[in-house]
């Protein structure tokens, strides 16, 4: 059982919701993420997701954007995300790491080399924005040997048998799109997201996860409602937009920041 | 006239290898590269504007009202003109020029962005968005989206923005709202995240015109088959004026939507030799180009597989061309393919040369060239000196230089 599995099992045992908070690699430097991934652990986070920063992140809204143009500002490359995870994993052995990004990167890299650094430095899925199964297979191939989870988006817009082929090729868990748009988005229409939920279950017994436009403890306990779990990504790099570039941050400020998965957190606690 | 398409021995001779530049197959693939690399939200949109081309790009009522535009407002056929005194400067081979110049709003862009209304009109689309470097497929975009009462939304790069501050008034003249691009590097790369940005936000009722022949499927496929207009006309205007298919053809490639349209109906004429001339802005030696596929990788972006200008981490790099229209990080999957296979030969010609071209064809012609097209001009005048007399060359004219004035004279120090 992967370690995502893992932690996904004992969710559903204890009748909790999944806390999946999204932060991008480097930002504002390697050093703070480091911190900023131990105290998201500390303040309630399930799982973290990794962004992979890259020049061009074209689903992505101007909050993301700017993360990533501050982690590029540092030269943060895939090599650098993968030292971060490694840092990370040594000091925690039980958090799932998921890293999430565009293919360029990963295409450059190579996929066999990519998914020998995933295994070394401990990571344990990802997500790719502009892979889509069709394109995946070999890429899928590479990581299923080796255990790794590979994490596909369902959107609004999907169509029913589109829904089907990606919930065959996912693992771990499935990641519902809230809104059609950019991360960051206003979410509005919750009809549509109950609606499209429940028909994702009768397809499969995988987690399904809500992320895009989830800003708060309110929204994030209404999507929780919902799913078994939440990502909050903008919510959070917008916080961090107010760190500066410095290396190291009072402990203060690193727990200020991540304030909203703490208080995230209490909201889902309180779903019974 | 003495010899026509039937009667050419060239004719049928290299029929066994027709399938070979077939393309794409039928999950958008030209060989590795093209497919589909999108976000989730847009997958559903580019399979059901597939679906819809599929369908009318199979009726012949559909290519009628294309040509009926294309003659009555566009202005097609567009002239094979012998540019007799340009190719007495080489003293080799015959230089003509396809003048896709003279066309409505003075580019090729137009054929593309007047069969993606036809599909956008046929889907019951309100509203139209495209991304635009030298602005030249905004203008058209606009043009278009006036003539059909649609509302349309161009994104450009900040920076582009300001170095072609006459093609931004023509779009808002046309009724286009114009926004601009702050983000990366402020340039066509970054209009174009920013397209599919909203595309994904307003997928319902919005049609997204791609100015090139890149992007997801069935973009490179559909952008092509309305830019082949060229080529079919000047492989009859050949035949007609000179009696044979042209020994070469020669077509600049940003994207590469005109030099596809020039290209593609001769694929499968070996005789013909055809060359896509990237700008190789301060030269290949230094990394201030746009040439992915002289001196780049294959890599994925925008949409589809293809080479790029991309780093050893994978980020996407920024680009220079003295043209803007040049001035992009990756090239149609379909010029991948053709690379790989060497059917067509990638090329570049710099700032310095696509300039003096600039000049020769203005000088000895009274033609201004755009300077995209001024790439062409020069790899072909240099081509030409290479070639036997009594050979002929065909050079894409893909637009008119009027909107570069101010560039050109700026950087000769010239005040206007």
């Amino acid at each position: 059982m992967s370690r995502i599995q893992l932690i996904a099992e004992q969710a559903k045992h204890n009748n909790a919701k999944l806390l999946i908070p999204y932060t991008v690699a480097g930002d504002p430097n390697i050093a703070t993420s480091l911190s900023l991934m131990h105290e998201l652990v500390a303040q309630g986070a399930d799982i973290i997701e990794l962004g992979i920063p890259f020049s061009d992140p074209s689903s992505d809204g101007p909050v993301i954007q700017r993360g990533v143009e501050r982690a590029l500002s540092k030269k943060t490359n895939l090599t650098e995300v993968f030292g971060l995870a490694l840092a990370f994993r040594r000091q925690n052995k039980h958090t799932p790491i998921v890293l999430m990004g565009y293919l360029n990167p990963i295409e450059i890299m190579g996929y066999e080399k990519f998914a020998n650094e995933m295994v070394a430095a401990g990571v344990d899925g990802v997500l790719i924005v502009d892979m889509p199964p069709a394109e995946s297979e070999k890429l899928s191939g590479l990581l299923a040997e080796r255990d790794i989870d590979l994490i596909f988006l369902v959107a609004p817009t999907t169509t029913p048998c589109r829904s089907k082929e990606i919930v065959q090729c996912t693992t771990g868990y499935l990641y519902y799109v809230s809104l059609k748009g950019v991360t960051g988005a206003a979410l509005t229409d919750f009809d549509s997201v109950t609606k499209n939920i429940t028909k994702l279950r009768e397809l499969s017994d995988l987690p399904i996860v809500i992320g895009f436009g989830i800003k708060d403890a309110d929204s994030a306990r209404a999507m929780a409602e919902l799913s078994d779990g939440i990502v909050i990504g903008s919510a959070l790099v917008e916080k961090i937009a107010q760190l500066g570039d410095q290396e190291s941050h009072e402990k203060s400020r690193i727990s200020q920041t991540c304030e909203v998965i703490g208080l995230a957190r209490q909201a889902l606690n309180d779903i019974k | 006239m003495s010899n026509n398409e039937s009667t050419d021995p060239e004719f049928g001779k290299h029929e066994s290898s027709n399938m070979e530049f077939k393309g794409p197959d039928s999950s958008g693939h030209f060989g590795p590269y093209g497919g589909i690399f999108v976000g989730e939200t847009l997958i559903a949109a580019v399979e059901e504007l597939a679906e819809v081309y599929d369908r009318l790009s199979k009726e012949s009522g559909f290519w009628r009202e294309l040509d009926s535009d294309l003659a009555h407002y566009v202005g097609r056929p567009s002239p094979l003109y012998f540019a007799e005194r340009l190719t007495e400067v080489g003293a080799g081979a015959n230089i003509y020029l396809k003048r896709e110049d003279l066309n409505h709003t003075g580019a090729h862009k137009i054929n593309n962005t007047i069969g993606q209304a036809l599909l956008a009109k046929h889907m019951g689309k309100t509203r139209i968005i495209a991304e635009t470097g030298a602005g030249q497929h905004g203008v058209a975009s606009a043009t278009v989206a006036a003539r059909l009462g649609l509302e349309c939304c161009v994104y450009m790069g900040a920076d582009d923005i300001i170095r072609q501050a006459p093609n931004v008034y023509r779009m808002k003249l046309l009724g286009a709202h114009v926004v601009s691009v702050e983000s990366g590097s402020r340039t066509l790369k970054d209009a174009m995240n920013e397209a599919l940005r909203d595309w994904a936000t307003n997928v319902d009722n919005t049609y997204y015109i791609i100015g090139t022949v890149a992007g997801p499927h069935p973009y490179p496929q559909l952008v092509r088959d309305f830019q082949c207009v060229i080529g079919r006309e000047a492989k009859g205007q050949s035949i007609a004026q000179t009696g044979r298919l042209p020994d070469a053809l020669v077509a600049c490639v940003g994207g590469g939507s005109n030099a596809i349209g020039l290209f593609h109906p001769f694929l499968e004429d070996e005789s013909v030799t055809m060359y896509g001339v990237e700008a190789g802005g301060n030269g290949l030696d230094t990394p201030e180009h746009a040439a992915p596929l002289c001196a780049g990788k294959p890599g994925v972006l925008h949409g589809n597989r293809t080479y790029l200008m991309t780093d050893e981490g994978g980020q996407i790099m920024e680009t220079h061309s003295i043209s803007a229209g040049l001035d992009y990080p990756g090239v149609g999957p379909e010029h991948s393919w053709l690379k790989d296979l060497k059917r067509v030969k990638y090329v570049a010609a710099t700032d310095k040369e696509a300039l003096s071209a600039f000049h020769d064809l203005t000088e000895l012609e009274g033609i201004i060239p755009a300077l995209e097209s001024s790439h062409a001009v020069a790899y072909g005048m240099q081509l030409a000196k290479e070639m036997k007399r009594g050979q002929n060359i065909i050079i894409n004219l893909s637009g008119r230089g009027d909107k570069d004035i101010e560039t050109v004279a700026r950087l000769e120090g010239i005040k206007l």
